[in-house]
């Protein structure tokens, strides 16, 4: 019994039907840290890009360190950092929170990579012509570059999102009951790792399957001019 | 020449170690049609967009309506521009580029309307009706709603011309507006470009490869090579009498190419 659902082990497919609203709990799970870790690295994402592209070094250079730290060291080794360490400065916060924090943190460098990416790709003539007319800065950046830049953007961030879902079980070891932990107890309570963990890997396919499909819609129904202005 | 309308004065360029523009005079009169001609990479595009202000300068002065273009006069001395003055002189000026530049995710008629709204502070109708004037002096009042995907590079080229033209610019930049264009459609853009080469108080400087088009509609041709004028004339002089052998070889390529 787990979350007050009991399971049958009397044959596999009864097994497998008893124990999927247990492991759909910690499916639940898992989504919530997936939102949450991807708001938070698209948030700090944008950060860290607009801090890399200020072109004051006294800036630019330790938001440079910080993401390439964030992206070349691994999820599981922030991830103890912030649970182990940070307690230690007197700040506790619950394992789901740091968790999501974690993945948030890690993808951020890689989302503050999208965004540069993005704005990169919109080409100097957009930018000289824009000058040219005498657009300030900022309307330049608002109306000329990001809606052309969204479009680039859009589909990169989407696949970071599925890429996000698939590292959930990594916060498994700080004791977040996410699916694949979930799957790990009714495996040692019922000594069947097979179906939990087959079930678990097929939740994910179906999921990841759905995601992929819907970034390639999305991908399709953006107008590659960009977000456009009548 | 009287107060002319621009003016480079000893004006120096450099990329790194590349000079580009070396020690350039140069005067355009108010109202005049000049045509800048010479081989690649003579510094045709950058003396175009050193007066849009897309590239600065290294050395000397340049001058837009008897005001100093990349500095400000403070006393008696001149000191490096401010983005304010720069925004200010850039209102002289509007440029169509070889490759449109048109804002490929607004309709034709925003890319007329965004910058009279935003910057000159014009209302939404009052941008829309200049916009619809313009686009009727192109030949292209039907196309308003479309997107520049939508439109050949004739009729891009042609909303470019207008988008410049909607700011009242007093001088027009073309930097070499029909050479990405496929052959049968130059002639609607040439047609556009002269019609407005006979409003008298435009200044239109052109950079251009098409002889018999700058020989129509110039007051004037220079002929640019490392980063110098070497002969400029009345272009019925220059074409057919050029003093230069430099001139007069670059004349012959150009000419054996069409
Ligand atoms: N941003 C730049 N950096 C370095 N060199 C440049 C740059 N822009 C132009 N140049 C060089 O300056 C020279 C003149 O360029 P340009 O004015 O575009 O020539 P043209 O328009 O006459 O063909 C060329 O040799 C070109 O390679
Ligand atoms: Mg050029």
């Amino acid at each position: 019994m787990l979350f007050g659902i009991e399971w049958d082990t009397s044959d596999n497919l009864t097994f497998a039907i008893s124990i999927l609203p247990i492991l759909l709990r910690g499916l639940v799970v898992t989504i919530q840290a997936t939102i949450l870790g991807f708001f938070v690295a698209m948030v700090l994402g944008l950060i860290l890009a607009a801090l890399k592209a200020v072109p004051s070094r006294v800036v630019s250079w330790p938001a440079r360190i910080i993401s390439e730290f964030l992206r070349d060291t691994p999820l599981l080794i922030q991830l103890f950092f912030l649970y182990y360490v940070l307690p230690e400065f007197g700040l506790v916060l619950p394992a789901f929170m740091t968790g999501a924090l974690a993945l948030g943190l890690q993808y951020s460098a890689y989302l503050s990579e999208v965004y540069r990416a993005g704005i990169e790709a919109v080409p100097r003539g957009q930018h000289e012509a824009a000058r040219a007319l005498d657009l300030t800065g900022r309307d330049t950046f608002a109306r000329i570059v990001v809606p052309q830049a969204i479009p680039r953007i859009i589909p990169a961030m989407g696949n970071y999102l599925v890429s996000i879902m698939k590292d959930v079980p990594v916060l498994s070891v700080v004791t977040v009951l996410e699916m694949l932990s979930v799957a790990r107890i009714i495996g040692d309570r019922t000594f069947n790792y097979l179906v939990p963990l087959t079930m678990v890997g097929a939740i994910y396919l179906i999921l990841t399957l759905l995601a992929a499909y819907g970034v390639r819609r999305l991908d399709r129904a953006l107008p590659k001019t960009g977000i456009p202005m009548k | 020449m009287t107060d002319p309308i621009i003016k480079f004065d000893s004006v120096g360029k450099r990329f790194g170690a590349i000079t580009v523009l070396d020690d350039l005079d140069f005067e355009v009169a108010n109202g005049e049609k000049v045509t800048i001609i010479g081989p690649s990479g003579s510094g045709k595009s950058t003396i175009l967009r050193i007066l849009m202000t897309l590239e600065t300068i290294s050395d000397g002065v340049v001058y837009v309506a008897g005001e100093p273009l990349w500095h400000e006069r403070r006393g008696d001395a001149l000191v490096p521009a401010s983005e304010a003055h720069l925004r200010e002189m850039r209102r002289h000026l509007g440029m169509v580029f070889q490759s449109f530049n048109l804002f490929p995710h607004m309709s034709v008629l925003r890319n007329l309307t965004e910058a009279p709204v935003r910057v000159l502070g014009l209302s939404k109708s009052e941008a829309r009706d200049r916009a619809r004037e313009l686009l009727d002096m192109v030949g292209l009042a039907d196309q308003a709603e479309k997107f520049p995907h939508q439109l050949s590079g004739g009729q891009q080229q042609r909303v470019a011309i207008a988008r410049a033209l909607a700011m009242r610019p007093r001088i027009m930049l073309f930097d070499e507006p029909t050479s990405a264009l496929d052959p049968e459609l130059v002639g609607e853009v040439q047609a556009v470009i002269r019609r407005l080469a006979e409003e008298h108080d435009l200044t239109m400087l052109l950079v251009t490869h098409e002889m018999r088009f700058a020989r129509e509609i110039s007051d004037r041709v220079c002929f640019i090579d490392g980063g110098r004028i070497r002969e400029q004339g009345p272009p019925e002089e220059l074409f057919t009498d050029p003093k230069e052998e430099r001139t007069r070889d670059f004349l012959q390529a150009v000419l054996a190419d069409n």
